[in-house]
């Protein structure tokens, strides 16, 4: 009897189990009032009110069943779908689509963990504007602007050959440049060709290091690079400082210069214009490192201490408002930028910028280096031969000849 | 050259000032665009 009386316990269990089971695996949507019809639309229960959807909806709307609108359509007393969500009805509050284009648009009232200037733009539209140019054509017309610069200074000494001193050189030397002047030029020259290194390294390390040496090396050595890029720039910008209020009075323009640069500063055929301690030719090149190398720092600076500058808001405003787009036919510059899109634009002129620059030094270290026969020295040991200073800075040699010979100020007095 | 190799040494001794000087000051360009209890799902 113990036995039997066990058994029924046992089949008991399992017919209670098997009912609980098929409770569970109905759909919610299963005890609604769900028409076999398809042209009936099904209606889940609900209190009077309330137009939320429901499961139930959701899952019939899955099986492919049409859902009644009735009860949103009471609430509202409107026989046409809600504004904005015609295609959604009632099948839910807000589709992905319209989340993420709330979030594109900046519309979607979020909230985010980080708490960064940044932080609260999660999708950029911009963005890949940005990516493209950084890797399209900033990419290769920035090749192309340094490989052509190279390409005729080549053809140009080939042509040209190296500017020789003409006359008799005397073995006399003059002074050109202080130690002070040769260590803030050599501090600004020696770091702009590591930022120069360094940033090539970045701008084309995705094209063209990382399919050669795998991503595994130029990670640890864009590490490396990005380290000296943003650190070296302190060097860069200090140099930059010394060299513009040591030379900055010298580098004024002068009538000279005219007539320097319709000669062309004498590059072809004999004789050279006359000029002071700089010519025309590096009154352009120091203008042009005090101005790029000046907006090269600041929208550097811009990237060292992200989102702490507005740069191109405001600039793209005043343009605006000069009517700046209008002279070449274009729409007017975006003034509502975000975050990230001011840094996208402060990116992409540091690097136009700084290509633009570099060109324009591979003409200096040229025509200081091979171009030019004893333009070297004048950087190196800070003395030039006197043949050499009469010849390119004849103003300048002829001053500095005529206070060397000079009598001193007491002899002259004594008339001796 | 010896201007030369004084601005070399220069750069480097600048380059490390700003190093270590921005961390002194307590700027940090990590610290400014997150926050330090992030929910890591695991770790």
């Amino acid at each position: 009897m113990l036995r039997l009386r066990h058994l029924v316990q046992v089949l008991a269990l399992i017919c209670c189990a098997t009912v609980v089971q098929a409770q569970s695996v109905r759909p919610p949507g299963a005890d609604t009032a769900v028409s076999t019809d398809n042209n009936t639309p099904v209606q889940a229960p609900r209190e009077a009110g309330d137009a939320t959807p429901t499961l139930a909806d959701i899952l019939a709307r899955q099986a492919g069943l049409d859902v009644s609108d009735d009860a949103r359509k009471a609430l509202d007393g409107s026989e046409a779908p809600p504004p904005g969500v015609e295609a959604l009805g009632t099948r839910g509050p807000a589709s992905d689509a319209d989340l993420w284009r709330g979030l594109r648009f900046d519309t979607a009232d979020i909230s985010t963990q980080a708490k960064g200037p940044a932080a609260s733009v999660l999708v950029q539209d911009g963005g890949m504007w940005w990516l493209n140019f950084r890797q399209g054509p900033l990419q290769e017309y920035g090749l192309y602007l340094l490989g052509g610069t190279l390409v005729l200074l080549a053809l140009f000494f080939l042509i040209r050959g190296r500017i020789r001193i003409e006359g008799p050189k005397t073995g006399r030397k003059l002074e050109r440049f202080k130690a002070v002047e040769r260590f803030s030029h050599w501090l600004l020259a020696s770091s702009f060709i590591l930022l120069g290194l360094t940033g090539l390294y970045s701008l084309f390390g995705r094209k063209v290091l990382i399919p050669a040496f795998g991503h595994e090396a130029f990670a640890s050595s864009a590490t490396v690079a990005k380290w000296i890029h943003d650190n070296v720039s302190w060097a860069f910008m200090v140099a930059l400082v010394l060299i513009f209020v040591m030379w900055v009075f010298e580098n004024l323009p002068h009538k000279t210069d005219i007539k320097w640069l319709l000669k062309g500063g004498g590059i072809f055929g004999k004789g050279h214009p006359p000029a002071w301690k700089f010519n025309a030719g590096q009154k352009l090149i120091f203008w042009s490192v005090v101005v790029f190398g000046a907006s090269i720092s600041v929208s550097g600076l811009s990237m060292l201490f992200p989102f702490q500058f507005h740069l191109f808001s405001p600039t793209f405003a005043m343009l605006n408002d000069w009517g700046v787009p209008g002279w070449f036919d274009l729409a007017p510059f975006p003034v509502d930028l975000t975050p990230q899109e001011e840094m996208q634009y402060a990116q992409l002129w540091h690097a136009i910028v700084a290509l633009v620059l570099t060109a324009i030094i591979f003409a200096h270290i040229y025509i200081g280096t091979i171009g030019m026969e004893g333009a070297f020295e004048a950087m190196g040991s800070g003395e030039v031969e006197e043949e050499w200073a009469k010849e390119h800075h004849s103003l300048w040699a002829e001053e500095v000849i005529g206070k060397r010979d000079a009598p001193p100020a007491g002899a002259q007095a004594k008339g001796v | 050259m010896k201007s030369f190799l004084l601005a070399l040494v220069a750069m480097a001794v600048i380059a490390t000032g700003a190093y270590y000087g921005l961390h002194e000051v307590g700027f940090s360009a990590a610290e400014r665009t997150t926050v330090g209890n992030n929910v890591r799902l695991s770790d």
